[in-house]
């Protein structure tokens, strides 16, 4: 087992970072990476096999990897892309995990903003032929940040021949951040990639668009998305597949809850190859006035290709109100089981921890009525 | 147990019940025919504290309190139950979590009771969500087992349900009602609507009322009006008692 999180930081700030799923006694993760603002803090990994670097280092060490960076994700891409590739000392994570490993309990990936104006990281992830690697990271800013930050982070993920990734990424900012993830993947033959996206909180604005290239035959990729929006909140979000491989396939969920902010919810599937499956589904709550926008893109081009879209935005059923208050609940814990009904989403093939996580990570928000 | 005086029930602008009258006592259980569309599930719904039922004159007592403006969980928590004919499915709700919500503290009893109707399995399901006719019912039952309500409502409790179901559910039913106990000790009460009476074969009743048109028409022997009902049909079973 690696050793517990030492850092100095502040009971709040502590708290704040538990709930994105980062265990600072380290009883149920394999291995941590700990970046406050620029300062890394912590970076190790205790099951063999896998390897948890800070990127710089990782660049040193490996001279291969130097394939894996800004390979799919463009420099060019944008502003984000550009400030970050342009870092004379770049930081972020990189996360190895080599042919046949397997990590039963998740590797922490926490990115925490105090002071910075902008903290930057790029970060690579590769499961080799045969690896399962299963990486939980917990996004969260200090209670402190007054004058805003932001957050530019770029992830490259490669899942090699049968191997599996998971990402399952939690977060928790305040409502002066912005957030600007760019991240993509590529899945190879039999490859699995999940990738999780829970945020209750609020965030000034984020906007992301992830996107899983399926080179693989029978490679498989599924998306989830569970977000809350409150006033004030602007989340740009989407994920998008591209089904190249024989017998590929994608799913891509959506959850979404406006309490008045705006939310954008975007997907795209592509299937060019015959054989290949896709399926697309945001569902959307309207609680208080705001905006659930969703875009689901559907494109087929080739014969054999089988691709779906549902999208339905609307408001609580009253009729499930008053069955749940005929049980003796009352209208606020009504209200609050079926949200978390909605909010309910189970992913195959994740591992139970991450699930619990994930669910506790609701169920907090839960407490509080929503 | 429950009385209802001169009750006028609107739903949207239109008048469905008009000036009801009855009363149920500690122990009874009484039924409730009627053709299709007379009112008997609308009675039932403004009993539970629906809000789209609006009572506009009239009153509800329950256990001697005035329930005629309380919401749906006020008279929950003050023992009203009912067994819906159609509740909804709750995507992501699972049946266990729900009875758990319901009865709050005691929840060791869940498993036990969910085997006893043979739920056991759906307790990890979203509630409702491509359950069989049988399996809604018994998923009602056992909620209402949980909730442990002292008057309980039965809107055709035997919808949908097969031979072997009915059987199970109407013994439930009893246990709820406890039939098992001696009339005199029997302290919970019920009203069950029914369009096909077979339910009756597995359920005591004690009284019968027959809705025709939003107002109750007659009173009687349960069985005597269902045999009356069987053989002449609603049409002139209620004109030859009100002619």
């Amino acid at each position: 087992m690696s050793q517990p999180v030492t850092p100095e930081i502040s009971q709040a700030d502590r708290e704040r970072m538990a709930q994105t799923g980062i265990d600072f006694e380290m009883k149920n993760r394999c291995g941590s990476y700990l970046q406050m603002d620029q300062e890394i803090v912590h970076s190790d990994c205790a099951e063999a096999g896998i390897e948890v670097l800070p990127y710089k280092k990782a660049m040193e060490k490996y001279d291969w990897l130097k394939e894996y960076s800004w390979k799919i994700v463009s420099p060019e891409k944008d502003e984000v892309t550009k400030y970050v590739a342009a870092q004379k000392d770049p930081k972020g994570y990189v996360i190895i995990a080599h042919k046949g490993s397997n990590n039963i309990y998740p590797i922490q990936a926490c990115l925490y903003l105090g002071r910075e104006l902008i903290q930057h990281v790029h970060n690579i992830i590769i499961a080799e032929e045969g690896a399962e690697l299963h990486i939980i990271s917990g996004c969260s800013s200090g209670e402190h940040v007054g004058s805003g930050g932001m957050h530019y982070g770029v992830s490259e993920f490669y899942v090699k021949k049968n191997a599996k990734i998971s990402f399952t990424m939690i977060h928790n900012w305040s409502e002066n951040i912005e957030v600007y993830p760019r991240s993509a993947s590529v899945v190879e033959e039999n490859g699995v990639f999940l990738s999780n996206y829970v945020c209750m909180q609020p965030v000034k604005k984020i906007q992301m668009y992830p996107t899983a290239t399926l080179t693989g035959a029978n490679s498989v990729a599924r998306f989830s998305s569970v977000v809350i929006a409150t006033p004030g909140s602007y989340m740009d979000l989407g994920s998008r597949a591209i089904l190249e491989g024989p017998g590929s396939s994608a799913e891509l969920v959506t959850r979404a809850i406006t309490k008045g902010g705006t939310i954008m919810s975007r997907g795209h599937i592509a299937g060019k190859t015959t054989g290949t499956k896709g399926h697309l589904e945001c569902k959307g709550l309207i609680l208080k006035d705001g905006i659930i926008y969703a875009i689901p893109e559907i494109e087929g081009s080739v014969v054999g290709t089988e691709l779906s879209h549902e999208a339905a935005v609307g408001k609580l059923a009253q009729e499930e109100i008053e069955y749940l208050m005929a049980r003796g609940l009352d209208e606020d814990e009504a209200t609050a089981t079926i949200i978390r009904g909605f909010l309910d989403v189970k992913i195959s093939g994740l591992p139970e921890a991450l699930q619990k996580q994930i669910d506790a990570s609701i169920d907090e928000a839960e407490k509080t009525g929503f | 147990m429950l009385d209802i005086k001169d009750l006028h029930v609107k739903v949207g602008d239109k008048e469905v019940l008009h000036d009801i009258n009855l009363h149920i006592g500690e122990g009874e259980t009484h039924v409730l025919l009627g053709p299709n569309g007379s009112g008997k599930t609308t009675l039932l719904m403004t009993l539970m504290g629906y809000s789209n039922y609006t009572i506009t004159e009239g009153t509800i007592t329950f256990k001697g309190e005035d329930v005629t403006r309380m919401k749906a969980h006020e008279r929950a928590k003050r023992g009203v139950g009912m067994l819906f004919q159609r509740p909804p499915t709750i995507s992501g709700l699972k049946l266990g979590k729900l009875l758990s919500a319901i009865s709050r503290t005691k929840t060791e009893d869940i498993p036990e009771l969910a085997r006893s109707l043979h739920m056991d399995k759906f307790l990890e399901r979203d509630i409702n969500k491509g359950f069989s006719g049988g399996e809604i019912k018994r998923s009602e039952v056992l909620q209402l087992m949980i909730q442990n309500p002292d008057f309980i409502m039965l809107d055709e409790p035997e919808s949908g349900v097969d031979i072997e179901n009915i059987s199970l559910i109407g013994t439930a039913i009893g246990t709820l009602l406890e039939k098992d106990k001696h009339i005199a000790r029997r302290k919970k009460s019920g009203l069950v609507i029914t369009h096909t009476g077979y339910i009756l074969d597995y359920l005591e009743t004690d009284r019968g009322h027959v809705m025709c048109d939003g107002q109750i028409k007659c009173h009687g022997n349960p069985r005597e009006i269902l045999k009356d009902i069987k053989k002449h049909g609603y049409k002139e079973c209620l004109e030859c008692r009100n002619p």
